[in-house]
């Protein structure tokens, strides 16, 4: 190949922790200038390692065992902090996860600004640098908002001066990590325009490290799938997302729920890899549909196939990924009401302070149906659920389940109505008691709640973990010994052991990741047509809902400002909120 | 077991052989006395000598004996008067965390009213106006100790009362003491624990000083702390005499403190956040990120 020299090269990169054991193996990259590299993997597989290691830096705990980084003709020097540092912000820069904790609350963003450009560019610091920067990324470029700390700006605010203070330098790339996680979606889509824009204008070329292969493909032109430290697949974004070379990339490309294209989600089998089972062979091999005997015992080479790097034995042979049809309703009348909420009113108080958290709401949910609450954070979507689940009593309006009408506390309703509508947490980590075996946890409220002995629940719990798809030697383990997703599906055979009629689900997908989230909605889904359960879903991710829900409602601080099938609200949404809600999720866009 | 994982370490070792030598001579020391520790035998006073090895003290008694017999009723007052002011915690932390009703700030107020009390002082009011015995002893140590557990327990039930795994329980409506026995004090034994030392250590510095101060057991007895305070006379006579018992009691309260120490640091409460910073920006790094 002619041509000039990629700005980024990196070459047999590796990351251990102190111990020798690899994080990141064996990474090869390169990158052209106002290029665009997605780097997409799941929590643990070594994504953001591999994005510090870049800027020369290794977390604690960690170092950079060997490799070399160039940007630029520029070596990276790898171990030698002072060294790297000099070379940070100049040559690369990183935009960090996380808004809130990543700005100084002591400085106003205009001081640190300038701060970095004292570091790297003495000469240039001032205010018009600033106000240029700012300007860059859209925010006012005026000293009244250069004066601002950061807890007087918004989340969305926040991220642009983190962009802002990543380009104020001029590095030919930036590093962003996550940068959109832990914003809502509206704001999401914001920033995310922003990087769109930068990569269309070419000004730098960036490294965009993300869970969600959905956000990677609006934004990257090329992409690498990492997996337990591993490049598994390497390509240009189309070629990669469109036609899947790797079983794992495949199972994520299946996974990611979408709400312009409803199907069936399909998770990957399995617990992704933690570091310390890392063995010699293939670390996909223990999910793997098409593993042979050799994944085992041997290491596959990324090697060439159809345009992009691919490192698996059988990659001929990956087939395309399915698109898995929806299954059929089972709402026998929408006149059936299971669930009636009325004029629901609740409101959080801190000392004298009220916040209206759900105003007016009411709803039904029909016999066997499946109904999704839909909201940003704040919108009021989990204290609905708390009033239904007797947790947190409503200031006004009534619950009826079945005509009959469920009092404000857990406590005093009758044991037929708590068991008759049970609730799932959404934090898979805290839902299940850690001193407890699951076996104990799973029985508890089938002995409470439906009388059973202690033979009966045992031989019910065994049925129970069957039905959520564990292994049955799981009931003697402690939570500890389970990964998010198992535990979310603990959770779940939990409150199927009351025998529920009315299922609530408070965000029990959001902590986890895609191909989990995939796997944990199938499972609720074949409950759901096997059980006739009914259900409320509450979530904020719209793909889910399509895959899952028959009916939705859109929450808006409190307000229900859109209601109905769909298939309708997501075809013809009505109101302001919802058409601003679905114009920014994010789709997996790839060129068919 | 993972709290014995702390024998692993040389703080550990080191202070449960202290501890355990402490224990043993309160616990078997009176089957290996020379002599009746409330005989008197020679002339008081009287210095070190093969018939008493630690010489005797200010009334003739045989000091050995009486160090022998000395640590039982100490280690015995300290330990109920730690165990009580747990359960008396465990009990108003527990329910005043839980409750979230007015029944929350009456017990929390109370907790600060005899927080705010000298603890000695406190002593002496309920010693003057009821007289004094073990049970006393027993019950007002722990009356001052136990507000210090209630706070500890108040604020780790508040946390963990609205964990899932509580909630889900209220839900299916299990009784307040149901969820407080095994929802909730099962997951906030950590910082307990790590108080637990501490607390013991109180609670025996508490029983010497009121014990010295001649309101706790009473002569002939005999004990560590009373031996102080009887012999404090003597001092320049014979040494052996107050400071055999001060160095045994020292020895408990280091041993108690070392060993829990070491537990608490085998039980692994979690280190915190390190701060670094990458490409000029402050990044907040939690070490459980790493894995």
């Amino acid at each position: 190949m002619t041509g000039p020299p990629p700005l980024l090269a990196v070459r047999d990169l590796t990351v251990e922790l102190l111990d020798g054991q690899p994080v990141v193996s064996d990474v090869s990259l390169t990158l052209d200038a106002g290029q665009t590299l997605g780097l997409v993997g799941e929590s643990g597989s070594g994504k953001t390692t591999l994005a510090l290691a870049l800027l020369g830096y290794a977390r604690p705990g960690m170092r950079i065992a060997s490799g070399e980084v160039e940007i630029a003709g520029q070596h990276i020097a790898l171990g030698d902090e002072r060294a790297a540092r000099a070379m940070r912000g100049r040559l690369v820069s990183l935009v960090p996860q996380d808004p809130s904790t990543n700005l100084n609350p002591a400085l106003r963003i205009g001081a640190a600004i300038n701060d970095i450009v004292r570091e790297h560019r003495p000469s240039d610091a001032g205010d018009a640098i600033v106000y240029d920067v700012l300007g860059r990324v859209r925010l006012p470029a005026e000293r009244r908002f250069a004066r601002r700390f950061p807890h007087q700006l918004s989340g969305g605010q926040k991220q642009r001066v983190l962009i802002a203070s990543a380009l104020v330098c001029e590095p030919p790339l930036i590093v962003l990590d996550e940068p959109t996680t832990g914003l809502d979606v509206v704001t999401q889509a914001r920033i995310l325009e922003e990087v769109e824009r930068l990569h269309r204008d070419r000004e730098v070329a960036m490294i965009y490290v993300s869970h969600d292969i959905a956000v990677i493909s609006q934004v990257a032109d090329q992409v690498a799938v990492l997996y337990g430290g591993l490049v598994v697949e390497h390509g240009a974004t189309d070629d990669v997302l469109s036609r899947p070379r790797h079983p794992y990339t495949r199972g994520l490309v299946s996974s990611v729920p979408d709400h312009t294209q409803p199907r069936r989600m399909q998770g990957i089998p399995g617990v992704a890899v933690g570091l310390d089972e890392l063995r010699r062979g293939c670390p996909f091999m223990p999910r793997c549909e098409q593993r042979v005997d050799r994944c085992a015992s041997e290491m596959p080479r990324l090697s060439l196939l159809d345009g992009r790097h691919v490192r698996c034995f059988e990659a001929r042979l990956t087939p395309p990924p399915e698109r898995g049809e929806l299954r059929v309703p089972n709402v026998t009348s929408e006149h059936d009401i299971l669930l009636a909420v009325e004029h629901l009113t609740a409101v959080h108080r801190d000392g004298r302070h009220t916040t209206v958290a759900a105003c007016d709401v009411t709803f039904s949910v029909p016999r066997g149906a499946c109904v999704a609450l839909v909201g940003e954070s704040g919108s009021g979507k989990t204290t609905i659920a708390r009033a239904i689940a007797g947790l947190h009593p409503p200031r006004s309006g009534r619950i009826l389940l079945d005509g009959a009408e469920l009092v404000p506390r857990a406590q005093k309703r009758s044991r037929e109505l708590r068991r008759r509508c049970q609730i799932i947490f959404q934090d898979p980590y805290e839902s299940l008691n850690p001193r407890r075996r699951i076996r104990d946890e799973v029985a508890r409220p089938a002995r409470l709640l439906r009388g059973l002995s202690k033979t009966e629940a045992r031989t019910e719990v065994a049925q129970l973990l069957e039905q959520v798809r564990l292994p049955a030697h799981l009931a003697d383990a402690f939570p500890a010994e389970l990964s998010g997703g198992e535990r979310q599906r603990v959770a779940i055979a939990r409150a199927l052991a009351a025998q529920p009629d009315l299922l609530v689900c408070d965000e029990i997908t959001s902590a986890l990741d895609v191909s989990v989230q995939a796997a944990v909605v199938e499972v609720l889904a074949d409950l759901r047509s096997r059980l006739s359960l009914s259900m409320l879903f509450i979530t904020h991710n719209l793909g889910v809902v399509a895959a899952i829900a028959d009916y939705v409602l859109i929450l808006d601080h409190g307000v229900i400002c859109e209601r109905g099938p769909v298939e309708q609200v997501f075809n013809h949404p009505q109101s302001e909120r919802a058409i601003e809600l679905l114009a920014a999720a994010p789709t997996l866009r790839v060129a068919a | 077991m993972r709290g014995l994982r702390f024998l692993g370490t040389g703080r550990g070792r080191v202070g449960f052989a202290i501890l355990a030598f402490v224990v043993a001579v309160a616990l078997f020391g009176p089957f290996f006395a020379p002599h009746d520790p409330a005989d008197i035998l020679g002339a008081p006073g009287s210095g070190p000598s093969s018939s008493f090895p630690l010489g005797t003290d200010y009334l003739g008694h045989d000091v050995l004996s009486r160090v022998l017999w000395g640590g039982r009723s100490v280690l015995w007052l300290s330990l109920a008067a730690t165990a009580l002011s747990f359960v008396l915690g465990m009990a108003v932390g527990g329910v005043a965390g839980y409750s979230r009703s007015f029944v929350d700030p009456i017990l929390m107020r109370l907790v600060d009213v005899v927080l705010s009390f000298p603890p000695l002082l406190l002593f002496i009011l309920v010693v003057t106006s009821v007289g004094t015995s073990s049970l006393i002893l027993i019950l007002s140590i722990a009356v001052i100790l136990s507000p210090g557990i209630a706070r500890i327990v108040y604020s780790a039930t508040r946390e963990v009362s609205v964990r899932g795994y509580t909630e889900a329980a209220v839900t299916r409506g299990e009784g307040a003491s149901a969820i407080l026995l095994r929802e909730i004090f099962p997951n906030i034994l950590g910082p307990l624990i790590a108080n637990l030392g501490l607390t013991v250590t109180f609670s025996v510095l508490l029983v010497a000083s009121v014990t010295f101060l001649g309101l706790g057991v009473q002569p002939p007895n005999a004990n560590w702390a009373l031996m102080i305070s009887e012999n404090r006379d003597i001092l320049s006579i014979n040494v052996w005499s107050t400071l055999a018992p001060a160095a045994m009691i020292a020895l408990l309260t280091v041993g108690v403190n070392t060993v829990g120490d070491a537990v608490s640091h085998a039980l692994g409460l979690p280190q915190r956040r390190a701060i670094t910073t990458v490409g000029g920006i402050e990044e907040l790094i939690t070490p459980a990120e790493l894995v």
